[in-house]
């Protein structure tokens, strides 16, 4: 059983080291200039001293709160949207043909609109990436809310729950496990707006990071950033599923062995 | 006339554009005129390149997209099928899902420069993982039964891959395009707006930095109005392919 596992791992390691081998050897010896393959231990170098005289940590700041705000606000408006357009009609007439246009159309097209509105700070960075990431979390939450088992409701209402209660002891409940599925679709695509948006509106951050790298001929404070953005990603993508393990608790979510990612 | 309610409510907003324009609540700067709009994008398509733009943009986004579909389809499928390949693979995909695919623009730039295949190469990246998840999820779900009676009825490898794997898997690997097509158009104007001398996304910016505020807003909402109209013909012929499935 041991030895399984242990050979698991070897396979699983196989690849990543390979990479990361080639990498700096293929850097090291020249056979790829260093400009456009700084050495990965060079990369990581780079790292440690931009995180130690504090450059990297203000972009990371800067990153993590844009996308901390921009996340919030799409949540708390997209989750209401979608739970009224499932409960009021005239939401719902009004929401729908936006949701049903606005759900697959790419809305970083307007972001040079958006810059003209809301200035270069962190006005037009955090609202386009709430604007992106909206559409999935209110299509979802409408679904959700909608989806919800009519027996409950009946039963709900049958022992005399009055509409407040219905909502936050019943709906909201009941619709949470969907929910946090499109909350786990948005946070990416947040992410993904967030960083393309500091590369072209400056103003720090990590995106902003990697394009003055870019810029000024310093291809490993490029790559640098771009391992902290991935690094950045994964953490977050693994504390939303942590919290759904968390929230969900009671629930009978069938553990079900997808590919962990 | 049930479309024309079902979709009076962007009538509506679009109809508050004009107002606001006509009273000059807002300066013509921050919001031009819908029929000076209108007007722009007409010329633009008459007179400046438009079509060349939106034709590049569209072949690259094709292109991405179908290599994407390609490979992911062949990896996923490949994966479900060896236990190997999966753990081989397994670390890498964990790592790369959750990167935000836009941070890749500059590496890639460097690398390739601004042409065609840096733009392609990062459709391709963004489109890949979820063509891969959907056939991997699609093909390992495939019901043992179906496989039995397959191989009962002598089916050789290829034909159980190609009919009996492929087609049970077919629903999931559909769906997972459809997250990519969206992802093809975002990573598209990105990449564009970001390093590129030809295509809608560098149109925009270019149009926006020069304070062509009306041209700008015309790309932009054709570019929308590509992304809606690419998913909804998606979606038609995603349901003509599994046809099959009704009744």
């Amino acid at each position: 059983m041991k030895q399984n596992r242990l050979i698991r791992y070897g396979v699983m390691s196989v690849l990543p080291v390979t990479i990361l081998v080639a990498w700096e050897v293929s850097a090291r010896t020249g056979m790829v200039s260093s400009f456009l393959l700084p050495p990965f231990s060079k990369v990581i170098l780079r790292i440690v001293e931009d995180m130690s005289s504090g450059l990297m940590v203000a972009a990371l700041f800067g990153t993590l709160y844009r996308m901390v705000i921009s996340y919030m606000i799409a949540v708390v408006l997209g989750v209401s949207i979608g739970i009224l357009m499932a409960r009021i009609h005239i939401v719902r007439w009004f929401f729908d043909p936006i949701v049903s246009v606005g759900f697959p159309a790419p809305k970083i097209a307007f972001l040079p609109i958006f810059i003209l509105w809301f200035g270069f700070f962190d006005a037009p960075k955090i609202l386009m990436a709430s604007f992106s990431c909206i559409f999935p979390i209110i299509g979802g939450t409408w679904a959700a809310a909608q989806g919800v088992d009519k027996y409950l409701i009946w039963s709900a209402e049958n022992l005399g729950t009055n509409r407040h209660t219905m909502l936050w002891r019943v709906i909201l409940p009941a619709a949470l496990p969907q929910v946090f599925t499109a909350l786990q679709v948005a946070l990416p695509i947040a992410f993904i707006v967030i960083v393309i948006s500091e590369m072209l509106t400056g103003g720090g951050g990590l995106g902003g990071a990697m394009m003055a790298g870019s810029r000024l001929a310093d291809p490993a404070r490029t790559f640098a950033n771009l391992i902290v953005i991935g690094i950045l990603g994964f953490l977050a993508m693994k504390g939303l599923q942590l919290l759904r393990r968390r929230v969900l608790v009671w629930h009978v979510e069938v553990q079900q062995e997808e590919m962990v990612v | 006339m049930n479309l024309a309610i079902r979709y009076s409510p962007l009538l509506l907003l679009l109809i508050s554009w004009v107002i606001i324009s006509r009273f000059g609540l807002v300066s013509p700067d921050m919001l031009p005129a819908v029929e000076e709009v209108a007007i722009k994008w007409w010329q633009m398509l008459l007179h400046d390149d438009l079509v060349v733009h939106a034709a590049f943009s569209l072949m690259r986004a094709a292109s991405g997209l179908g290599l994407a579909i390609l490979v992911g389809i062949g990896l996923g499928i490949l994966i479900a099928k060896s236990k190997w390949m999966e753990l081989l693979l397994q670390p890498m995909l964990t790592f790369l899902y959750p990167l935000p695919k836009s941070a890749l623009i500059p590496v890639i730039i460097i690398w390739l420069g601004f042409g065609h295949s840096a733009q392609i190469t990062v459709i391709f990246l963004g489109c890949l993982l979820p063509v891969l998840l959907s056939s991997f999820n699609g093909a390992r779900g495939v019901e043992t039964t179906l496989i039995w009676s397959a191989q009962s009825l002598g089916t050789t490898r290829w034909g159980m891959l190609r009919h009996v794997i492929f087609r049970a898997a077919l629903p999931e690997i559909l769906s997972g395009i459809r997250i990519s097509l969206a992802i093809s158009f975002v990573l598209l104007i990105s990449a564009e707006m970001v390093g590129a001398r030809k295509g809608m996304g560098f149109l925009i910016a270019f149009l926006g930095d020069s304070g062509e505020y009306p041209g700008m807003f015309a790309v932009a909402f054709m570019v929308i109005f590509f992304g809606f109209a690419t998913d909804r013909f998606y979606l038609w012929m995603m349901r003509y392919l599994l046809r099959y499935r009704e009744g």
